[in-house]
C-alpha cells in the first residue's frame, strides 16, 4: 500500500512496485485529465507537477512518490501560475484538438511559477518536450507570454 | 476528397442509410431527455419532408437538428465531430445566425449514428472529414435556424393576435415591436412544434451578419484546460476492464501461437483475448495489460509480406509509372506540343507512406451483451462504426449504440473503423465492458498510411521559356476504391489527381494528367489530412518552379504570367509574396520559396522562408500565408487551422517517412517518427482575403501547400532541388 498526495487529497492505493504515475492517475484514482501519448518520455502528454516540478508521469514509478506533493491538470487551476496560464489559454484559443493541452499548460504553469518573465528561449527548454499534432505552437508562445503580464 | 463527385455519388445512392427504428429510438431518447419543445428538422434535397412536430418527429428525415426545450435551452446535435477544427464553434454559429440566439445559450450533442438524417452532403454519409463541414452544412444549418425563427415568431405573434411581421427575434425572445411586449423561445416552444413548417424561408443577407465572420470564441475549449474535457480514452464505465493489444507485426499474418503462462500470474492481469490476427491482454488497469503483453510468448504466422521492404515496393511503382494511366485532365494535344517545344523539362517526384500519429491513440471502448452493443470511441465516421460493431457482433443496427466523444486528432486516421472492429472482437470475448487502448508503438505500426507516390512531371517550354505541355502522371495506390468506390469515375481515383486536374490553376493550352493504379503489398493506405491536393501540390509546384528555373525567369512572375484567367489565384499569390516582402534581399544561405493551390473550394498560397546551414541543416524561419476561402465563418479558427495546417505539413516535408523492412514498419514512437516541436517551428502569418464567394474548406489547405514552399526555399537558398520528401539530412552531404 501506497499512500499518495493528489490535488490535496490522501489516496491510500494498493498498486504495483513499478506502475507509472500516470496509469495510477487515470485507471486507479480516475483522473483522465492527464493523458497517455507515448509511454516513453518523449511528447509531455503525461505532464504533472510533483512538488511544482513538471515530470512525465508515464515513465516514473508512483510507488516512489509517497512523502510528495502531485498536481494535476484538474487542480493546475488553484495555483497562481496555473490559473493565468488557463486563461490565457483560453484568450489566444490556443486550443484545438486539446489532446496535448494538459501537458501543455502543467509544462507552462511550471514555468511561470519559476520564471515570471520567460525569454523566447527559456520558452523554447521549458515546452519542447511536449508535442502538440495540431501545430498550436505559435499560440502556445503567445499565451505564456500573455500570462507573465502582471495583473 | 473528389467532392465534386461525391456531392453526386450523395444525391444517387442512399446505400449507407440506416433503417428507421433505430433513428426513431434515438431521437426520441434525446427529445425526452431535453423535456420536450420545438424540434427542427431539415432535409437533404433527396430525403422528403414531414412536419415538424414533436409528436410525429421520429418520421422526419432530417440530417441534424435543433431542439428547444421549455427551459430556454437551444441544443443542437452535433452532426460533425470535434477534432480541434472548431466545427462545435463554427456549425453552431450558422444555426445561431439565422435563430437570433447567443452562441452562449447554445448546448450541444454529439449526434448518434445516422445516416439519414446526419449524412454529409458533400460525401454522401454520415462523415466529417475533407474540409467539408462548413460546405456541407453551410446552407441546411443556416435553414434550420431561420425555420425555427420563423416558427417561434408566428407562434408568438398568434399569442399576441399580432401581424407576425410585426414582430422580431432577438437573443432568445421574440419581441412585439409596437407595444414592446416579449417572450422567451422557451415559452413559445410547444406552440412553435404545433405549426406547419414553412416550406420557404428566407435567409439572411450577408451584410446583415452579426456573428457570422466574426472571430467568436470557442465553445469546447473551456474543459480544455482543466482536464474535463472526454475523450474516447477518457471514458469511465462501471465495471470496466482495460486491454492493450498485439496485432500482427506484419500486416496480413496471423497468430501461430500463445504461451500466455506468465503473463496470466501478472497482478491485474484478468485475461487474454485470441484473436486470429492478435492477442489482447485484459487487466484491471493500462499497466497491468501493458505488462502482461510484455511477458507473453507470441508466434506469428507471418504470412505472404514476411519479406516487403519498402525498396521493393518503390521498385514497383517505378515500373507501374511505365503503365498506361486513366486520364484525369486532357488539354489539347501534349504530345503535339511537346514535340514542337523549344525546351523539355522532366523530372520525377516522390513522397513516402506517412503515419498519422494522432495524440490520442487509437482506443475504443465496448460493451458486448447478448441484447446489444455499446460502443464509445472518438470517430469520424459514427455510422460505420456502428455498422462494424453489428457486423462482429451479428446484432442488428439498431442495437448497436455508439457515444461519440472528443477526438484528440482526426487528420485522417479516425475516418477508418479497423480499430473498432477490433475492439468489438476482443469485446465478444470478455465479460463486461473493455476498453481497448494502443500503445503509441501499436499506433504507428498499425495505421493506414497515406500512400506513397511515384509521379513523373514533363513540360515543353516555348521560345519564350512559358510552358505550351503539361504533363504529370500520378502512380499510387487507391483509397477511393477502397473507401468510397463510389466516388471511383472510369477506374480514377478522383483524390489521387486532386489539385493537380481540373483545379490547376496555370493558363496551359496542352495538359494531360493522368493515373496508374499501384497497391503496395504489406500496408494499407488512406487519407491523411489534405489527402490527394497534398501530394499533388507538392509535385505541381516544386515542378513549376523547376520550369521558372529552366527559364531563368522569378519564380513568383513566372507564375503570375499563367494566372491571368484567375483572379482569385492571383489575388492570394501576390498577397503572400508582399507580405513576405518578396524579392527582398536575404543573407547568404537564406532562401524564400513560394507555393500556390486551389484545393477543398479555398485559394492559398504561402511563402515560407528557409535557412540551410553550412552543414546543411535545414531551419525554417517564417511562413507567410494569403488564404481566400470565399465567406468565413469564424476568422480566428480559420487562422489556427492554417497555422495547425502549416505545423502538421513542415512535420511530415521535413522528417515524416514510414519505412517497411521484413513487413514491419520500421518506426515506433515520436523517437524515430519525429514531430516538429516548439523550438523548430517558424513564425506563421496569416492573410485573410475578404470575400463574398461561396465558403471554401480550411481544415486541410495549410498542409498541402507548405512542403512544396519550403523545397522551393531550398533550392532558392542552395541550388538544390528537393524531388523526394522527407528533406531529412538529404542536403548534409551536400
Amino acid at each position: 500500500m501506497v499512500t499518495l498526495q493528489i490535488n490535496g487529497n490522501e489516496h491510500r492505493l494498493d498498486i504495483p512496485e513499478d506502475m507509472p504515475l500516470l496509469w495510477v492517475l487515470r485507471d486507479v484514482v480516475g483522473l483522465t485529465g492527464t493523458k497517455f501519448g507515448c509511454g516513453i518520455a518523449q511528447c509531455g502528454a503525461c505532464t504533472v507537477h510533483i512538488d511544482g516540478r513538471p515530470i512525465r508521469s508515464c515513465v516514473i514509478p508512483a510507488a516512489g512518490l509517497a512523502d510528495r506533493t502531485i498536481t494535476t491538470i484538474e487542480a493546475i487551476g488553484e495555483t497562481p501560475s496555473g490559473r493565468k496560464v488557463q486563461q490565457a489559454w483560453l484568450d489566444v484559443e490556443v486550443i484545438q484538438c486539446g489532446y496535448c493541452q494538459s501537458g501543455q499548460i502543467m509544462s507552462a504553469a511550471a514555468l511561470l511559477a519559476n520564471n515570471p518573465n520567460p525569454s523566447d528561449a527559456d520558452i523554447d527548454a521549458a515546452m519542447s518536450g511536449n508535442i502538440c499534432r495540431c501545430g498550436t505552437y505559435q499560440r502556445i508562445r503567445t499565451a505564456i507570454k500573455q500570462a507573465a503580464q502582471p495583473g | 476528397m473528389g467532392l465534386k463527385r461525391m456531392l453526386n455519388v450523395a444525391r444517387d445512392d442512399a446505400g449507407f442509410a440506416s433503417e428507421g427504428g433505430a433513428s426513431r429510438r434515438t431521437f426520441l431518447k434525446v427529445s425526452a431527455a431535453a423535456g420536450g419543445g420545438l424540434l427542427i428538422g431539415f432535409y437533404l434535397p433527396a430525403v422528403r419532408a414531414a412536419p415538424a412536430t414533436a409528436a410525429n418527429a421520429g418520421a422526419f428525415a432530417p440530417n441534424a437538428f435543433v431542439l428547444i426545450g421549455r427551459d430556454d435551452t437551444v441544443t443542437l446535435i452535433m452532426p460533425q465531430v470535434e477534432m480541434g477544427q472548431g466545427t462545435y464553434t463554427s456549425m453552431p454559429m450558422l444555426i445561431a445566425e439565422e435563430l437570433e440566439v447567443d452562441l452562449g445559450q447554445i448546448a450541444l450533442e454529439a449526434a448518434p449514428p445516422d445516416d439519414r438524417r446526419y449524412a454529409n452532403s458533400l460525401i454522401g454519409f454520415q462523415v466529417t472529414g475533407g474540409s467539408s463541414s462548413v460546405r456541407a452544412m453551410w446552407e441546411p444549418l443556416r435553414r434550420a435556424g431561420a425555420v425555427a425563427r420563423v416558427m417561434l415568431i408566428s407562434a408568438a405573434a398568434q399569442g399576441w393576435n399580432v401581424d407576425p411581421t410585426s414582430c422580431r427575434a432577438e437573443k432568445g425572445e421574440v419581441i412585439h415591436g409596437p407595444t414592446g411586449r416579449k417572450l422567451r423561445y422557451g415559452a413559445l416552444a410547444d406552440t412553435a412544434a404545433a405549426l406547419p413548417v414553412p416550406d420557404n424561408v428566407a435567409l439572411k443577407d450577408a451584410k446583415a451578419f452579426k456573428l457570422i465572420g466574426t472571430p467568436a470564441k470557442r465553445l469546447d475549449t473551456p474543459d480544455k484546460v482543466n482536464g474535463k474535457a472526454l475523450f474516447g480514452i477518457d471514458v469511465k464505465i462501471p465495471g470496466m476492464k482495460i486491454a492493450t493489444v498485439a496485432a500482427c507485426p506484419v500486416f496480413g499474418g496471423k497468430l501461430a501461437r500463445v504461451d500466455d503462462s506468465t503473463a496470466i500470474e501478472i497482478k491485474g492481469v484478468r485475461q487474454v483475448v485470441r484473436l486470429d490476427d492478435a492477442v489482447a491482454v485484459v487487466a484491471d488497469h493500462m499497466w497491468a495489460a501493458i505488462q502482461g503483453l510484455a511477458a507473453l510468448d507470441i508466434e506469428w504466422d507471418e504470412g505472404p509480406n514476411a519479406k516487403v521492404s519498402s525498396a521493393d515496393i518503390v521498385r514497383q511503382m517505378e515500373t507501374a509509372l511505365q503503365k498506361p494511366g486513366v486520364v484525369g485532365r486532357k488539354d489539347g494535344d501534349v504530345a503535339k506540343a511537346m514535340a514542337g517545344a523549344a525546351m523539355k523539362v522532366e523530372a520525377v517526384y516522390q513522397v513516402p507512406f506517412l503515419a498519422h500519429a494522432t495524440m490520442e491513440p487509437m482506443n475504443c471502448t465496448v460493451h458486448v451483451r447478448q441484447d446489444g452493443c455499446d460502443v464509445w470511441v472518438g470517430s469520424q465516421v459514427v455510422s460505420r462504426a456502428q455498422a462494424t460493431a453489428a457486423e462482429v457482433t451479428g446484432l442488428p443496427l439498431e442495437q448497436v449504440q455508439v457515444f461519440n466523444h472528443f477526438l484528440g486528432g482526426g487528420f485522417g486516421r479516425r475516418l477508418e473503423v479497423d480499430f473498432v472492429t477490433q475492439a468489438v472482437r476482443i469485446a465478444k470475448q470478455v465479460d463486461g465492458p473493455v476498453k481497448v487502448v494502443w500503445t503509441r508503438e501499436e499506433d504507428i505500426q498499425h495505421d493506414i498510411y497515406r500512400p506513397y507516390y511515384y509521379d513523373r512531371m514533363t513540360a515543353g517550354l516555348d521560345a519564350q521559356g512559358l510552358p505550351i505541355a503539361w504533363r504529370h502522371r500520378v502512380t499510387g495506390s487507391s483509397i477511393e476504391a477502397r473507401w468510397l468506390p463510389a466516388a471511383m469515375k472510369d477506374g480514377l481515383d478522383t483524390d489521387a489527381v486532386e489539385g493537380a486536374a481540373v483545379e490547376l490553376q496555370y493558363a496551359i493550352p496542352n495538359i494531360l494528367v493522368d493515373y496508374v493504379r499501384q497497391e503496395p503489398p504489406g500496408l494499407t493506405t488512406g487519407w491523411w489530412r489534405g489527402v490527394g491536393p497534398t501530394h499533388n501540390i507538392f509535385m505541381v509546384e516544386s515542378f513549376i518552379d523547376e520550369l521558372a528555373a529552366a527559364a531563368k525567369k522569378d519564380p513568383l512572375e513566372y507564375r503570375r504570367a499563367l494566372l491571368a484567367k484567375s483572379p482569385r489565384a492571383r489575388t492570394v499569390l501576390d498577397l503572400a509574396a508582399e507580405k513576405a516582402g518578396w524579392g527582398q534581399p536575404l543573407p547568404l544561405g537564406v532562401g524564400r520559396g513560394v507555393s500556390l493551390q486551389f484545393a477543398f473550394g479555398t485559394y492559398l498560397s504561402q511563402v515560407a522562408e528557409v535557412a540551410v546551414s553550412k552543414d546543411g541543416e535545414v531551419l525554417i524561419q517564417r511562413v507567410v500565408c494569403a488564404v481566400d476561402c470565399g465567406i468565413i465563418v469564424n476568422p480566428d479558427t480559420v487562422k489556427a487551422q492554417i497555422e495547425g495546417g502549416i505545423i502538421l505539413g513542415l512535420t511530415a516535408a521535413q522528417f515524416g517517412e514510414i519505412t517497411l523492412k521484413n513487413g514491419r514498419v520500421e518506426q515506433s514512437n515520436f523517437n524515430d517518427y519525429r514531430a516538429l516541436r516548439i523550438n523548430e517551428a517558424p513564425t506563421i502569418e496569416v492573410h485573410l482575403v475578404i470575400s463574398a464567394e461561396a465558403p471554401g474548406g480550411i481544415g486541410e489547405p495549410g498542409t498541402v501547400g507548405i512542403a512544396p514552399a519550403v523545397a522551393n526555399a531550398i533550392f532558392a537558398a542552395t541550388g538544390k532541388r528537393i524531388r523526394k520528401l522527407p528533406v531529412k539530412d538529404q542536403l548534409r552531404s551536400a
